[in-house]
């Protein structure tokens, strides 16, 4: 019987296959896989023991029903037990299972680390070796934990095998790199550094590797891998093809084995030590001449890999960055491949031109191929090459061919590729910005920009445009000219009908003289395109009326008629409507003086590094920037206020009481003025907590709501990696918060942090104050928002400050105060963190508190009969959607204080709900952008017993465990 | 650092998966989705190397990939790792598939998957290249088969159901196709599931 069914099995495995391939349908497949997963589930359960075949066969096609996308979420035991079995086909199948289907259930990794461990002791070195790439590809840290302190022995011990040897060192360096802290250094570091003399190169190549990953985080103790590592470069470089055998490729000496030489060199500045460094040098200078000699084969693969050696040492040479002469050759060789007919070459070639470009030795030399590389951009018809292309442009880029580069960039940016037409567009604005020596050629750039890609342009870039013609004088009047002229295109973008109302704002009287753009004909011309505008631009079009009231008092009477129209006063838009309304009525009521101050030309903007810059940096991750809010001036309204990204607020001025105007107006200079440069401001100082590195950082240093300056102060790279190290009594401070809004959050000797904070639906805004309560300045004041991996996903923080300190100093005893904006984007656990850095009396504070965002902030409470709680409730049945918890109060008990708690909670209680009275129910509805969910709760006190029982109920698993663990806290 | 080694087909249907970071499995399809997207649009002109996906890191990672007959070798690698080195490992690990398999197909890796992810496992550990001589990886395979031989001859069956779907359904007569220097014999089969 046995023999047959070992015959029969792995036919039922290609029978399997075939029957999946015969399937019609995606339903069919579906449906055959599904019978198949029955029929071994069935087996795998079944009382009847299955042999180590069979078990065999199950999981190669578990293997292959979880390559067709498939969840496998079981098999894993058996897996385990032919892992543990004698056989090594049996063996080799349930590690293979292991290493493709991880899994993190612990007690399973327990059982797979004990046969580990026995196979490790095995001292065969076939089960030791499927055992390290079992740990290898695994790679977690339960296994690091059990076997960090075996592995290196085998990996230095005299009698291991050279393969067992390999999968040791790579073993150790991927426990390295998934758990650092458990790898322990010491006094085997330099047996392994040895390890680069072995005779072995497949040993060689693998240490290599371990080392460089070893290196780059202590240098000093793996320094003298230096001089070994040239040692051995320079045997392979100079030896004839033939005499490393096997590690031979195509003609080339283990060319991998050179990389990772190379690499390694690279963890280190230029060997020290003469005779070292003139062998290096040595070595690089063969292997540029070899490139140079007449290929040994005309196979592709022996052109790769010589090329490959050579393109490491380039980045060497690059790295070190010293020697003048073999920068320059590098650069002549990858000039060369700039024309080489290996689309590969070329896109290497541009790729590491850009680094040299860098350097001051190559610079110029680089600047030579300009005309290959736009060449390239025009013909090339890869893009991925394209884009190589102009990233070189963008490096090599300096004021003396800033021009051309900027205009054949623009040109390109006609039939670029869509996918990166945004980053051209960011890069041509910061080589116009960076390089301009006359700014009427930076505004015809930004306005050529916005005509070819207007799309593409960023806030950003039109906010910068902004700032530098404000603070221009002498540019402000072609400016002026420019937009009026672009503006009268029959079709133009948005972005230029933004331009042009904010520029013509601020500075079409200096074009007015002319007759061909008198006051109305410019009025006329942006009203023409006003009502193609979105309500952003209209309402910075609005403000440009205002100005031109101001600017233009002939003009008065025909913005006003607009103003009051029914379109304007009754618009839909809240903000519109708004605008429109205190506009008319400033411009009613206001004397020519006053109209003067509060609509005054625009304060320049401080200097300070380009938002542009930020936002390419930006770019090169995968972060999506988020709708901004904009800069708003605080009012009493704004949670009723918009919640349409763009809200551009100018209502800081209450026109009721005209007596007060004055004064208000006088205080109120800035909003009214600031509305119209939405804001650069909020562009910069908002920043994106999606940025790829985790914990995402979004800084938050105070500065002015008139400065736009950035936030820059650095918190991003001092905030320690492990945000949570000193966070102050965690989830105490959260809880405290989860049923008010306002309170104390932190104090110490130093300062006291204060929250106000209000939600409505899926949005919250927090004001946080920082008191200063001792009598020193704090110095290089700096904060910053830490969002847990997880938690990233689900709530966005929007940042931003206001305060009137310009400086990152607060002074002793003031307080200083930010706002931050938050959006809910579904259900999370985790609560942000708010890290604080400054320096006080020359010592650097750095503490980090638990922000109290929790999920109950976004309930809404929901009102509702008896009857339809308990409909409701008999909806939510299934039992993931119930968590009940009976827990002893720490309160006294006290029915007041208790409805104060849930409805602070967030939910409204119902009266006369529960049949018993001393039961309290409530019922809300969490607001995420994504979802809402639904919520009932029932708490029941057992004032004897001091004791309550909490039932909560809703549409979410999750949802209803966090609000179980926030609530029952309270009581 | 490798990240992950995919292989699919023209059609996009994964024939080995790799990753040696952890992506929960439906992440997983939906990366392999992804690459194959980015790179089956890409004539087999254009370079090798592309920036990854958005799902596996965006441009911090390369994919590298060849394109042999019917299947896409792709290698999703960090920037510590070199384009050219990691194109010719590519070609090392198809030609000792190649020398295992003789005249290695879709086939191989479809009703082989333990031996193909046997033989990546030679040259690949933990996203770290391990072995490049090829000889060493051959000779790894076949002390393999001898213990595999040596506990009664199971490896025979595998073969045995290759060739029968092999003789089954061969509407056509092979047509051997020369990519660079391997011969992949590809049986011209109705797209393979």
């Amino acid at each position: 019987m046995p023999a047959v069914s070992k015959g029969d099995g792995m036919r039922g495995l290609a029978v399997f296959i075939s029957d999946i391939r015969n399937c019609k349908s995606k339903e069919a497949e579906i449906k055959r896989i599904n019978k198949e997963l029955a029929n071994i589930r069935s087996k795998f359960k079944g009382d009847k023991a299955l042999d180590g075949y069979s078990k065999k066969k199950y999981v190669c096609k578990l293997l292959f029903i979880f390559l067709l996308g498939h969840d496998i979420d079981f098999g894993h035991m058996e897996a385990v037990n032919l892992l543990s079995s004698n056989r090594y086909t049996e063996k080799q199948i349930g590690y293979l299972f292991i290493s493709v289907l991880v899994n993190s259930n612990s007690e399973l990794i327990r059982l797979i680390n004990n046969g580990i461990k026995n196979d490790l002791a095995s001292r065969n070195p076939t089960f030791m070796n499927l055992a390290l790439h079992c740990i290898a590809n695994v790679g977690s840290r339960e296994m690091a934990e059990a076997f960090t302190a075996d592995i290196p022995k085998i990996l230095v011990a005299g009698d291991t095998m050279d393969s067992v040897k390999q999968s040791a060192a790579l073993c150790l360096l991927r426990l390295n790199r998934t758990s650092p802290d458990l790898v322990p250094m010491g006094e085997w570091t330099s047996r392994v550094v040895h390890l680069l003399n072995d005779q072995h190169l497949g040993v060689v190549t693998a240490a290599t590797s371990l080392i460089t990953t070893l290196a780059q985080k202590n240098p000093e103790e793996f320094k003298m891998s230096v001089s070994l590592a040239v040692s051995r470069l320079s045997r392979i470089v100079t030896s004839a093809s033939t005499d490393l055998q096997d590690y031979t490729y195509y003609f080339v000496p283990a060319p991998w084995l050179s990389v990772k030489l190379l690499r390694l060199l690279q963890c280190y500045p230029p060997p020290e030590e003469g005779a070292v460094r003139g062998r290096l040098t040595e070595c690089l200078e063969t292997i540029l001449n070899k490139a140079q000699e007449p290929p040994k084969s005309k196979k592709v693969q022996h052109s790769n890999a010589k090329n490959a050696v050579l393109f490491e040492a380039i980045s060497l040479i690059i790295h070190h960055d010293s020697e003048p002469n073999l920068l320059v050759r590098a650069c002549n060789q990858l000039g060369q491949f700039l024309q080489h007919r290996e689309t590969n070459l070329r896109y290497l070639a541009l790729e590491s031109m850009c680094t040299l470009a860098s350097s001051e030795f190559s610079h110029e030399a680089v600047k030579t191929h300009i005309e290959t590389v736009i060449n390239a951009l025009k013909t090339e018809r890869d893009v991925s090459v394209r884009q190589r292309a102009v990233d070189l442009l963008y490096a090599m880029c300096d004021r003396s061919n800033a021009q051309q580069i900027v205009a054949e960039m623009l040109n390109y940016l006609e039939t670029a590729d869509y996918s990166i037409r945004e980053e051209i567009v960011l890069k041509v604005a910061i080589l116009a910005e960076k390089y301009a020596v006359d700014y009427t050629w930076y505004v015809d750039t930004i306005l050529n920009l916005i005509r070819i890609a207007g799309d593409y342009v960023s806030e950003e870039v039109w906010y910068r445009v902004i700032q530098i013609v404000i603070n221009r004088d002498d540019v402000q009047g072609y400016s002026a000219k420019t937009v009026f002229e672009a503006l009268q295109a029959p079709a133009c973008h948005e972005n230029l009908v933004k331009v042009g109302g904010y520029i013509l704002g601020e500075f079409g009287n200096l074009i007015a003289g002319d007759p061909r753009s008198s006051p109305l004909i410019q009025f006329n011309l942006l009203h023409s395109k006003f009502h193609l505008c979105s309500v952003p631009t209209r309402a910075l079009l609005l403000s440009t009326y205002i100005k031109f009231v101001n600017l233009f008092p002939e003009i008065k009477a025909t913005i006003q008629d607009v103003l009051r129209s029914d379109s304007q006063l009754r618009n839909a838009d809240v903000e519109l409507q708004q605008r429109a309304v205190e506009y008319l009525r400033l411009s009613c009521i206001a004397s020519t003086d006053i109209l003067a101050t509060v609509l005054e030309e625009m304060p320049p903007f401080p200097e300070r590094e380009s938002s542009i810059l930020t936002k390419l940096k930006k770019k090169k991750g995968p972060g999506k920037v988020p709708d901004m809010e904009e800069t708003k001036k605080e009012r009493n309204s704004d949670m009723n206020g918009s919640t349409e990204p763009v809200s551009v607020n100018s209502s800081a001025v209450t026109m009721s009481t005209p007596s007060t105007s004055t004064d208000l107006l006088g205080l109120g200079l800035a909003p009214v003025l600031n509305s119209v440069a939405p804001a650069s401001a909020g562009g910069s100082l908002l920043v994106d907590v999606f940025s790829d590195n985790s914990p995402a950082v979004a800084s938050l240093a105070p500065t002015a709501e008139e400065n736009f300056s950035s936030p820059r102060i650095g918190s991003a790279d001092v905030v320690s990696d492990d945000p949570a190290a000193a966070v102050h009594d965690a989830d105490e401070l959260v809880n405290k918060f989860v049923c008010k809004n306002n309170g104390v959050l932190f104090e110490n000797q130093l300062m006291q942090i204060g929250l106000k904070s209000e939600f409505r639906q899926n949005l919250g805004r927090m004001y946080i104050f920082y008191g200063n309560k001792t009598s020193t300045q704090f110095l290089s004041f700096s904060t910053a928002v830490i969002c847990q991996d997880a938690l990233k996903t689900h709530i966005l923080l929007h940042l931003f400050c206001i305060t009137k300190q310009v400086d990152p100093a607060v002074d002793g005893g003031a307080q200083v105060q930010q706002i931050l904006n938050i959006e809910c984007v579904s259900d999370f656990m985790e609560a942000p963190i708010l890290n604080i850095q400054f320096r006080y009396g020359g010592a650097l504070q750095n503490m980090s508190v638990k922000l109290p965002v929790t999920l109950n902030k976004f309930f809404q409470p929901t009102e509702m009969t008896s009857q339809d709680f308990f409909q409701r409730w008999k909806q939510l049945s299934i039992p993931q959607q119930e968590v009940q918890k009976i827990f002893k109060a720490k309160h006294p008990m006290d029915t007041e204080v208790t409805k104060a708690k849930i409805i602070g909670f967030g939910v409204a209680l119902l009266d006369m709900v529960d049949p018993n009275p001393s039961n309290f129910t409530g019922a809300g509805v969490i607001h995420t952008k994504n979802i809402q969910v639904g919520c009932l709760l029932r708490l029941e006190p057992n004032t004897q017993a001091q004791m309550y029982r909490l039932t909560l109920r809703t549409s979410r698993e999750t949802v209803s465990q966090r609000l179980c663990e926030l609530l029952s806290e309270q009581f | 650092m490798i990240k992950s080694i995919l292989i699919f087909n023209n059609h996009g249907k994964p024939r080995l998966i790799r990753f040696y970071q952890f992506f929960p499995e439906d992440m997983q399809q939906q990366i392999i989705r992804e690459t194959f997207h980015l790179v089956s649009k890409r004539d087999d002109s254009v370079c090798n190397f592309l920036e990854g996906g958005s799902l596996i890191g965006g441009s911090d990672y390369k994919l590298i990939y060849r394109h042999y007959a019917t299947l896409y070798f792709v290698f999703c690698v960090d920037s510590c790792e070199s384009e050219l080195g990691i194109l010719d490992l590519i070609q090392v690990f198809v030609e000792t598939l190649d020398k295992c398999f003789e005249n290695v197909c879709e086939l191989d890796l479809i009703f082989h998957v333990d031996k193909v992810h046997y033989i990546l496992q030679q040259v690949v550990m933990g996203g770290m290249v391990l072995e490049t001589n090829m000889n060493e990886i051959v000779a790894q395979v076949e002390n393999q088969n001898r213990l595999e031989k040596s506990e009664g001859g199971l490896s025979a069956a595998p073969a045995r159901a290759v060739s029968a779907v092999k003789n089954m359904n061969l509407p056509e007569i092979p047509r051997n196709i020369n990519i660079g220097d391997i011969n992949i014999k590809v049986p011209n089969l109705s797209p393979f599931v």
